[in-house]
């Protein structure tokens, strides 16, 4: 009897929760449709033919046998997926994405494309995860402490800069701290994801290397990022304290630590959880940007190798797994946010 | 109008630092069109000469003057965001507003179109975009592809607003007038949208401004227009930080991290003229 009480109280919450997951799975999709299309069309509305460029910048120098560029063009028609009519193209493009394989990369012939992609994703997802961690976790702790704490001297020198950071676009944000600690102050290594001489074994040599080298990319990141939380935090704060609830809670005389953390904080976290899965993409940007200019070993080094190697397959496979990861990480966002917020559960 | 500009000035300190940064930056821009050398020529001025009073910023590895180079990459840098920022404004204005008005079913549909076009990550589809285009990539292309992109933020801010709007007692008396709903949004809505809009136009040149940097610098645009961007990325080609040429790197860096400031500056204090609330915290109440 007790169970199948529970089970009545459970189970509208329960399908609420199922309601919520559908309709977050949707968009998930909805995102991943859309950003698959925008590739598409890049690609294919553009008057330039990928293997064309391919084929001239292979001919470029010296004279070609005529037949060996017509094998050359079907061959490369049908490594690229451009064969037949625009609508099979675009079933070979959805098919080759679900499968998840993009054909064999030309630059570093005859690895495939998702070899060299998963190679470098797991840099990639290491890096944006520490370093939205973070930025995330420290900005809002120390923007909630600021908006709580006005008169802080110390909080309000770090909303200065916080200010003055928060504008500063990843690349420029990047080259400052490779200036600062490559060339002005060189204590820590600038490029590269570990040292060259090590082979990557799981051992403490190696991880403290890579540590070490994930250091200044991290930092720049976090830089880039912790402002706008910082100050996002800061200014809902300062509108939940003039709450009823709050000045109530603090004529009750409940301990000021503990409005601050459960009753502030956590009603302010709210917005800032909705405005990371918001951000990701502009996140990842920054992420891939940052990458690229420390060297590090993932998928925006990699992106700057294809293009100028002119490999048309990884290009096209790292911007629509690009699209995919993000989506799936805004997903995961997307469903821990009832853990926060219980009125999900029953709206 | 002047008075409130006035005020501004004086009591607000972000308002006050940001003019006078935009100022600064407005004023090399302008400085652009008394430059004495067309600005793509090279072996103009003597190479490497580090700054002195003849050449106060320097002159770079391609004996070019830093300083008149670097009033034509702030101009085309500027008029960029410019461009892009007014027309990523159409799409989000008329999305922001058409989605608040209408509501429902529309709005939603809208707004989970534009959710999507919020997380895309634009930097792989950009470089993909140049990537197809290559020596055909040009400014104004680049800027038509990012103003398709970069409107969906704003959008949403837009919709909060127009949202507000919906139900109260002018906009169902204009219904009643018999106006249309194309009158009802430019006529009655817009002129409520106006500041708002003022300062997500700010943030986007911002915006539009830090991604042509980024593109540039890596080479992935038209890498012959100057801007600061293609500025930092020949003094990368000419290894300018390791041969000790400091000031063709830092003087771009610099005025172009003044211009984020500035404008960065600008919209937050409009954006907090524009809340009664954050006025009033301000004054103490």
């Amino acid at each position: 009897m007790l169970c199948r009480g529970r089970w009545i109280v459970e189970f509208p919450r329960m399908r609420a929760y199922a309601w919520y997951f559908i309709r977050r799975l949707g968009q998930f999709l909805l995102v991943v449709f859309v950003g698959i299309n925008v590739v598409f069309i890049v690609t294919h509305a553009t008057p330039i033919d990928p293997v064309e460029q391919a084929i001239s910048s292979a001919t470029q120098f010296g004279q070609s046998d005529p037949r060996a560029v017509e094998i050359m063009r079907k061959a490369l028609r049908e490594l690229y997926g451009l064969n037949g009519t625009i609508w099979e193209q675009y079933v070979t493009f959805w098919r080759r994405l679900v499968t998840g394989d993009f054909g064999p990369s030309l630059s570093a012939f005859p690895t495939p494309v998702s070899a060299l992609i998963a190679q470098a994703l797991p840099w990639t997802a290491g890096l944006l995860s520490t370093s939205t961690l973070i930025a995330w976790g420290a900005g809002n702790l120390l923007g909630g402490l600021a908006g709580y704490y006005r008169k802080n001297r110390l909080l309000k020198g770090i909303g200065i800069a916080a200010t003055g950071l928060q504008p500063i676009p990843s690349y420029i944000m990047s080259l400052v701290v490779l200036i600062l600690f490559g060339y002005l102050w060189p204590i820590l290594p600038i490029s590269g994801g570990f040292q060259m001489n090590i082979s990557p074994e799981l051992n403490i040599r190696f991880l403290s290397s890579v540590v070490t080298h994930s250091i200044l990319p991290v930092l720049s990141l976090v830089l880039i990022t912790i402002g706008a939380w910082f100050v996002g935090m800061r200014s809902l704060v300062s509108n939940i304290v003039t709450e009823d609830y709050v000045v109530y809670a603090e004529l009750a005389g409940v301990d000021r630590r503990r409005i601050l953390g459960s009753y502030i904080m956590r009603n302010a976290l709210l917005p800032q959880l909705t405005g990371l899965a918001l951000s990701l993409g502009a996140i990842f940007n920054g992420a891939v940007i940052t990458e690229f200019v420390f060297g590090y070993p993932g998928l925006g080094t990699l992106l700057v190798r294809g293009v100028n190697s002119g490999d048309y397959s990884l290009v096209l496979g790292i911007a629509s797994i690009s699209i995919v990861a993000v989506a799936a990480a805004v997903f995961v966002i997307d469903l821990l946010y009832p853990l926060l917020d219980p009125r999900v559960k029953i709206e | 109008m002047l008075r409130v500009f006035r005020d501004l000035f004086r009591y607000n300190r972000e308002f006050a630092i940001g003019t006078i940064l935009v100022l600064i930056v407005l004023s090399l821009a302008v400085a652009s069109f008394f430059s004495p050398y067309p600005p793509q020529d090279s072996y103009v001025v003597p190479p490497d000469v580090p700054p002195c009073w003849a050449y106060p910023l320097g002159t770079n590895s391609r004996g070019q003057d830093v300083f008149w180079q670097l009033t034509v990459a702030m101009r085309n840098s500027l008029l960029f965001g410019i461009a892009v920022a007014f027309l990523s404004r159409i799409i989000s204005l008329v999305i922001g507003l058409v989605s608040g008005y209408a509501g429902g079913v529309v709005d939603r549909v809208l707004m989970s179109i534009n959710d999507t076009f919020v997380v895309l990550p634009l930097f792989p589809i950009l470089t993909l975009f140049y990537f197809m285009m290559h020596d055909h990539m040009s400014w104004t292309l680049l800027a038509l592809a990012m103003a398709s992109l970069g409107w969906p933020y704003d959008a949403r801010l837009i919709r909060s607003v127009a949202l507000s709007l919906r139900n109260r007692e002018f906009t169902t008396q204009s219904v009643f007038s018999g106006m249309s709903t194309s009158q009802i949004l430019l006529g009655e809505h817009l002129p409520y949208a106006l500041p708002i809009v003022i300062s997500t136009t700010i943030n986007n040149i911002n915006w539009s401004i830090g991604l042509e940097v980024t593109l540039s610098v890596i080479g992935f645009t038209n890498i012959e227009t100057p801007t600061i961007g293609t500025m930092i990325y020949w003094a990368n080609q000419h290894t300018a930080m390791v041969a000790g040429i400091w000031w063709w790197v830092l003087a771009p860096v610099a005025t172009v991290i003044m211009a984020f400031i500035g404008l960065f500056l600008l919209s937050v204090s409009i954006n907090e003229f524009i809340d009664p609330r954050s006025r009033l915290a301000r004054m103490g109440a």
